[in-house]
């Protein structure tokens, strides 16, 4: 059958019990993310108002085009480190003027928009995603440059921004910078390097350094309107390609900028999209409390993809792994789902075999997983486990169509990397509030620990203190329990965010169309599979 | 017998003579001026004759092309509708001498009562009351009215309250009397204030019957124009109606009169006074043809081949009531409107005369009524019932019309109570219209455009961190709105129910109400029972260039400079007169918004303006002061 049936339960007691969970979840998604929202805090919001000037999200609001949607991508950056949550920068796809765009926005309010190491990072992944997916580059900069208490982290690996920004050019990917504030040193090579520049009347101060420094560097005295400004850029050094009246003057030159860039995208057009049988919403009640039950994926794949109709592959062969073909939002997809939770041999043979045809249909790939990993044991060893994962592994990795990863509950272990975890570079990345990711579960990891201690004391001679063991088992547990949470693997840019379930098919119908602004290719050789 | 009727006229009153023709059998001939050459009245005429140029002086009032477009036509008779040369001796006598019939009473029945002055005194001499007559220089009896003594429809009429006004209102008069009838000639009537404007129509063949075909109260006017009339006037007794009968037939009978006329009275305290004859057909007669149940104009017709009235009129049944729709703005004192008519749709068991369909271009060289909007009941309550539902569920688009006020007119309880005379408008504060809230329906139109504006099936607007609302501006007034999973939020309290490209449905106070939506370029038509509202979006990016300067004042509407009334450099106080404008056969005063400097004089004497052009700069005092300081 094609067409998903879905057996949720909506009236049980699990379904209201798991629904009110994630809920919960939710809401504390909510109060994080609220924190990248308010940016600087009141105060500077206030400041930055009463000097006339938009924030970094009004910007990006009157920049897309009315009423289009706009995917914010990495908002809890930096969650859980030194710097402020959202790493002072606002990055996403937007659409403006019909064209779909990598946004990058400055929040001015954060420390005057300086960089710290995350905001790099963020930024960076921010490039990344436009270049692989052929996105043009809209920077919407207002910067005080770098964060100087935190430079020995930044000035090396930050030329990274500049380099970024040319090879798109060079790739033919435009790249557009209006300049609504200062862009100081490193910064003023942001408009330096890009192909379309707007700056602001009065307001946009672009120089290598300002007058403090030219005083320092040369005795020069120069008014910084000499130095930088947009009037100057735009008659004299012509850095400036458009000189604004005002802010929204700027934005409207960014869009003209860009409605003229005359673009295509390469990929193939979608198919008329039809809504699935069964309600997003449906979504919060589906995933167990206890992250240690499966689930069904073929319920979720039913709330996203369009008709609720899937075409499974292999469906009595390597039953712990669901694959099949679905549309979603039109566009045709690979779908491979984790439904107990365990990779065997058979699992990853029929996940290569899925793989290639993929590619061999030019047909990207949505990886939802739900993993514990490997099997491990004697027998599974014996029955070539590691040959088998190698070889999906390898799939993983030299599949050339584009790949999407929703990490819906659990992705522990290699079975991250097989179901095309963070390092695989699938194009997208999200994480469901409820997930988790890291070697092994928290327990696993601390009993692994504590057996290893107790061989050594053995080894030793000497006596296991089980009080300690237990102390430090506690503690293991804590932490690598904390560290698996969405909001610090989300924080570490693991991922490109945390997003409510019921918004899944919305993101990744946000994504694939992203995807589609490239050509949309499948792998013509891998490595060499060891059979 | 008349086989080929040309119709001098245009507009609606040429549909309407056309109308009669094909009941009759009659091939109608129109005549056009060159920005009529597609006009409704031209297309449906088995002919058309184009009168060159556009202005009524070179088209409709140009009697020699007309008998000449009647001959090349082969017409054997002529038609004048009313106003342009409806009631000109001249016409009708060039007309005659062509061998054609005239459609009228004769050349010298019509002189007799073209000037107002003498047609007063012949009246009084018949026995029929009439009003003292005041000499314009010297008249001290106050409020007066100012007239022109060949005037009609309100043109060259000014109120006077008190006495250094006169001559400025008689100056006034007398150049609209000069260009809208070629007669500069103006008199003084003591003005009574609070009566009422009740008229009889008489239709008399050439053998000597005269019929009077009832009362029309016409006492609901703007300067001096009639927009609202019935029959019969709530006002007038048995006992009345036969004295006005009489006056009505003395009147006709003193000038030996044939065909279709008028006598218009003032009426006062069941007095009443002989105003003038109109020695044609008049705008309101289809409310007598409703309650009379004929057709004036297959009279007219019959009467001018010579045919019989029988003895005796028929007898009215029930009550008619007809409003003028005007493309006009009552809340900017009467601003006529120009431009494209993008809907006229009138629904309901009424009676539409219409010289315009949807789509039509509305110009600057006529009057702007769009159509006449008629309804019959047995009863008076009924019919402005019926009208008032007909008026208000009417989609008209592109235009500013006079419909809210219209419709205000026939729900005031005064109105149902019968109690109309001339001050109305002004009484009852109809004008300015009421205060409407426009959010309502200025979110309606902005869900309608973002519905228009959604590509795929991606949710529109989707944020998966909302930090604020979609905000649109329309000028005036400005809404917020936020796509969310449980619909759409707004910042008004009221609950999107649907929203769709062309109908939005809003719950207000528990009751779900529609909206429908119709966009034209970047004007928003809602229609609603709230009321029709009409927005012009303000670009969400305005270009830089198109910011008007600070203290300049720009052309309401495209016309004509009469006077320019500052000179450059000038010091002007607010409110102060900086030009006129004459447009629509009116004179406009364009006055300065802010006390200031004349900084910018764009204009000169006799130019032509297009509506948003800018014509003087007055630089404010107090702001150049203070950007003084700032540089």
């Amino acid at each position: 059958m094609t067409t998903l049936h879905s057996v949720l339960d909506t009236g049980s007691a699990d379904y209201h019990d798991n629904r009110s969970a994630l809920l919960g979840k939710i809401a504390e998604l909510d109060g994080e993310q609220a924190k990248a929202l308010a940016g600087g805090g009141p105060k500077y919001t206030e400041r930055h108002h009463k000097r006339g000037k938009l924030l970094a999200r009004e910007r990006i609001e009157l920049l897309v085009d009315r009423d289009s949607p706009f995917l914010e991508l990495s908002p809890l950056a930096a969650w859980g480190t030194d710097f402020p949550v959202g790493a002072s920068v606002v990055t996403g796809i937007g659409v403006v003027e019909g064209v779909e765009c990598l946004v990058v926005a400055n929040d001015p309010t954060v420390r005057g928009g300086a960089s710290n190491p995350w905001t790099l990072r963020k930024t960076f992944r921010a490039n990344d995603i436009a270049f692989a997916n052929r996105l043009p580059v809209v920077s919407l900069v207002e910067s005080g440059g770098a964060d100087l208490p935190s430079q020995a982290e930044i000035f090396i690996p930050g030329g990274r921004a500049f380099r970024d920004l040319t090879r798109l050019s060079a790739a033919g990917i435009p790249t557009v910078t209006a300049v609504f504030g200062n862009a100081t040193a490193g910064g003023a090579y942001v408009p330096g390097m890009s192909d379309h520049v707007v700056m602001v009347k009065d307001r946009s101060k672009v120089f290598l350094g300002g007058p403090p420094l030219v005083k320092m560097a040369t005795g020069e005295e120069a008014e910084d309107e000499a130095l930088g400004g947009a009037h100057m850029h735009g008659t004299v050094s012509g850095l400036a390609d458009y000189v604004a009246e005002d802010e929204v003057d700027a934005i409207r030159l960014t869009r003209r900028i860009v409605a003229r860039l005359n673009w295509r995208k390469l990929g193939p057009e979608p198919k008329p999209v039809e809504e699935p049988l069964y309600g997003a919403e449906e979504l919060l009640g589906l995933v167990p409390t206890d992250p240690r039950v499966p689930f069904d994926p073929r319920e979720v794949i039913a709330r996203i993809v369009d008709g609720s109709r899937f075409d499974e592959f292999k469906p009595g062969y390597g039953t712990s792994l669901v694959t099949g073909w679905a549309d979603l939002h039109g566009y045709p997809v690979g779908i491979l789902a984790n439904a107990r939770g365990v990779l065997f041999s058979e699992e990853s043979q029929k996940a290569t075999q899925f793989i290639q045809l993929a590619n061999s249909a030019d047909t990207p790939l949505l990886f939802l997983q739900n993993t514990t990993g490997y099997m491990v044991g004697a027998r599974y060893e014996q029955g070539g486990i590691i040959k088998h994962g190698a070889m999906m592994i390898n799939a993983v990795s030299n599949s050339r169509v584009p790949h999407l990863t929703v990490n819906l509950g659990a992705s522990y272990g290699a079975g991250n990397y097989g179901m095309c975890g963070r390092a695989f570079d699938p194009r997208f990345l999200f994480t469901w509030p409820n997930a988790k990711s890291a070697v092994m579960g928290p327990v696993q990891l601390a009993g692994v620990l504590s057996i290893v201690a107790r061989q050594a004391a053995a080894a030793k001679g000497q006596d296991y203190n089980e009080d300690h063991d237990a102390a430090m088992r506690e503690m293991v547990e804590g932490q690598i329990e904390q560290q698996s949470l969405a909001p610090f693997l989300s924080g570490r840019l693991y991922d490109d965010g945390v997003i409510d379930p019921r918004d899944t098919r919305t993101v990744l119908g946000l994504c694939l169309s992203a995807v589609h602004s490239g050509p949309i290719k499948g792998a013509e050789g891998y490595g060499v599979f060891r059979m | 017998m008349i086989q080929t009727l040309l119709i001098a006229n245009r507009g609606e009153i040429a549909r309407r003579v056309i109308r009669t023709c094909r009941d009759l059998g009659i091939s109608p001939v129109a005549v056009h001026s060159d920005p009529d050459a597609d006009a409704p009245h031209v297309e449906e005429a088995d002919a058309a004759v184009r009168l060159p140029g556009a202005t009524p002086a070179e088209t409709y009032l140009r009697a020699d092309l007309l008998v000449d477009a009647a001959l090349r036509a082969g017409a054997d008779a002529v038609h004048p509708g009313y106003g342009f040369l409806s009631e000109n001796a001249d016409f009708a006598r060039a007309v005659l001498a062509a061998g054609l019939t005239w459609v009228g009473p004769t050349p010298e029945a019509i002189e007799a009562m073209g000037s107002k002055v003498a047609a007063k005194k012949r009246m009084a001499a018949a026995g029929v009351p009439v009003l003292a007559e005041l000499d314009p220089e010297t008249a001290d009896v106050f409020p007066l009215l100012v007239k022109a003594s060949a005037g009609g429809g309100g043109r060259g009429m000014r109120v006077v309250r008190a006495k250094e006004e006169l001559a400025e209102a008689v100056a006034g008069a007398r150049r609209e009397a000069e260009s809208a009838f070629g007669d500069g000639t103006v008199f003084c009537e003591p003005l009574l204030e609070g009566a009422r404007h009740v008229e009889v129509q008489v239709l008399a063949d050439a053998h000597g019957t005269v019929w009077v075909l009832g009362e029309r109260e016409c006492s609901i006017q703007r300067r001096h124009q009639k927009i609202v009339e019935e029959t019969p006037s709530p006002a007038v007794g048995p006992e009345a109606r036969q004295r006005l009968y009489d006056a009505a037939t003395a009147a006709a009978e003193a000038i030996g009169y044939v065909g279709a006329g008028t006598v218009e009275f003032l009426f006062s305290d069941g007095d009443f006074h002989f105003l003038e004859v109109n020695t044609r057909l008049q705008v309101e007669h289809p409310v007598t043809e409703l309650v009379f149940g004929v057709d004036l104009v297959a009279w007219q017709l019959a009467i001018a081949e010579g045919a019989r009235l029988p003895a005796e009129p028929p007898t009215p049944n029930g009550h008619a009531i007809e409003v003028r729709l005007y493309a006009e703005d009552p809340t900017r004192d009467w601003r006529p409107a120009s431009g494209t008519l993008h809907r006229f749709e009138v629904p309901g068991d009424v009676r539409v005369d219409s010289g315009v369909e949807s789509g039509s271009v509305v110009g600057v060289h006529y009057d702007p009524m769009l159509a006449k909007v008629i309804a019959w009941a047995p009863d008076r309550t009924s019919a402005a019932r019926k009208l008032a539902a007909a008026l208000a569920a009417s989609r008209v688009h592109g235009l500013v019309t006079n419909r809210d006020l219209l419709v205000d007119v026939l729900r005031h309880p005064e109105f149902v109570d019968g109690n109309t005379h001339t001050g109305f408008l002004d009484e009852h504060r109809l004008t300015p219209a009421k205060e409407r809230d426009l959010a309502p329906s200025a979110l309606a139109a902005a869900l309608a455009q973002a519905a228009r504006r959604r590509t795929g099936a991606l949710p529109s607007g989707w944020r998966n961190l909302p930090s604020q609302p979609q905000r649109v501006s329309y000028e005036g007034v400005d809404v917020e709105y936020r796509h969310t999973r449980d619909g759409v939020v707004t910042n008004l309290p009221l609950t999107v129910v649907d929203a769709n490209e062309d109908v939005v449905t809003l719950e207000l106070d528990g009751v779900r109400k529609r909206f429908h939506v119709a966009v034209y370029g970047d004007t928003v038509e809602v229609d609603s029972p709230l009321g029709a509202v009409t927005l012009r979006v303000v670009p969400r990016f305005p270009a830089p260039e198109t910011k008007v300067a600070p203290g300049a004042t720009v052309a309401p509407m495209p016309g004509t400079v009469v006077r320019v009334a500052v000179e450059q450099g000038q010091r002007v106080e607010a409110g102060a007169e900086l030009l006129v404008l004459e447009a629509m056969k009116m004179e406009h005063r364009v006055l300065a918004s802010t006390a200031g400097t004349v900084t910018e004089l764009r204009i000169t004497q006799g130019q032509q303006v297009d509506s948003g052009d800018v014509l003087v700069v007055v630089a404010d005092d107090s702001l150049a002061e203070s950007s003084g300081q700032g540089a």
